[in-house]
């Protein structure tokens, strides 16, 4: 069996003028491995390849990256959901700045995420005991909170590419409505007066590439056209 | 909180319910004036006039130009704030549209009681 053909993007700020594409064979003995996996072996020949890692079990989300143009989770993803024509394409997730190889500065992601304030914001007095919730009022936030901020929506998502100063993106509006949706929160119209401007949830336009893409199966696009209703409820 | 002097409501709330209202607007007007054609195979001048001389016409088809132009400027508002970063290329692209929008509406506006 021929070797797999791996095209790396490689960038070192300190040594390399601009990003150029590094050819790799890489000899996967025809077993289905991951995409960490077969990164793993090119690290084993070329030390100086940078990317994150950490759990390799897709729950931490540090290994986020663009496989043949669709970003998702490297530890989780097979060659064979990938590959094509015995090619594969590496790239950082796209949009934010490279700090090395396949390492991207997170920092807007993050000003994004901590802007929605992702904690439960409570003003009545702390009970003796936990804040009770019904079991319905519990399942409203499934689907929400299992995000791991691997970023791999908000950086496929091309108004989050155009604004990331001023859009929150999905995964930042995931949360956002985690804590919206929450009955313990009390915080509800504060939280919504921060987002009825035309960018921070309005630059969506719907075009779903968060939902194609998140290796959770998540759904942000249903979480931001829940905002919108509940700005629109609030308003008129 | 992010604002914006140029965008068409300064809301994005606002622009995106007037955005989506015009919207429909716009497709009623455009499945009325397709209909209309295609119920009248032998369309000549006087009846097409006539249908324009009528006073709910006249109410809907202004309707239907002021939704475009709120249509037209939330959506182009939208492409320069997404595309266009440098201000002063920007904030001049935006008022050429801004004024284009308005000229075309009163010239339709003069049309359709021109006639």
């Amino acid at each position: 069996m021929s070797k797999l053909q791996v095209s790396l993007y490689r960038y070192n700020p300190e040594t390399d003028s601009a990003p150029y594409m590094q050819e790799f064979e890489v000899d996967t003995q025809g077993r289905d491995l991951m995409v960490l996996n077969l990164l793993e072996l090119i690290k084993q020949d070329d030390t100086t390849v940078a990317y994150r890692r950490s759990c390799r079990e897709g729950v931490c989300g540090s290994d986020g990256m663009n496989m043949n143009g669709t970003n998702g989770l490297a530890c989780i993803t097979p060659l064979s959901q990938v590959v094509k024509n015995n090619k594969l394409v590496l790239r950082p997730l796209p949009g934010l700045p490279v700090v090395r190889d396949l390492v991207v500065d997170m920092s807007l992601f993050y000003q994004q995420y901590e802007r929605i304030q992702p904690y439960l914001k409570n003003d009545s007095p702390v009970p003796a005991i936990e804040r009770l919730q019904s079991p319905e009022d519990r399942d409203k936030l499934d689907g929400l909170y299992e995000c791991i901020l691997c970023a791999c929506c908000s950086t496929a998502c091309p108004s989050f590419w155009w604004n990331p100063d001023k859009f929150v993106g999905p995964a930042g509006l995931l949360k956002s409505y985690r804590f919206l949706a929450d009955s313990r929160d009390t915080a509800t119209n504060e939280r919504l007066s921060d987002l009825e401007d035309p960018f921070s949830v309005f630059r969506c336009r719907g075009i779903m590439n968060c939902v194609a893409v998140c290796p959770k199966g998540l759904n942000p696009t249903r979480a931001i056209g829940k905002i919108r209703e509940m700005l629109l409820a609030n308003a008129t | 909180m992010v604002t914006n002097i140029t965008s068409f409501s300064r809301s994005g709330l606002s622009d995106w319910i007037i955005q989506r209202a015009s919207a429909v607007v716009m497709a009623v007007y455009t499945v009325f004036l397709v209909g209309y054609v295609l119920f009248h195979p032998q369309l000549d001048y006087a009846t097409w006039s006539g249908l324009f001389q009528q006073t709910w016409m006249r109410i809907f088809s202004v309707l239907a130009f002021v939704s475009l132009a709120a249509h037209a400027w939330v959506g182009l508002w939208t492409v320069t704030t997404d595309y266009i970063k440098p201000t002063c290329i920007r904030v001049a692209t935006q008022s050429v549209i801004i004024l284009a929008i308005f000229v075309f509406l009163v010239w339709g506006i003069q049309v359709l009681w021109g006639a």
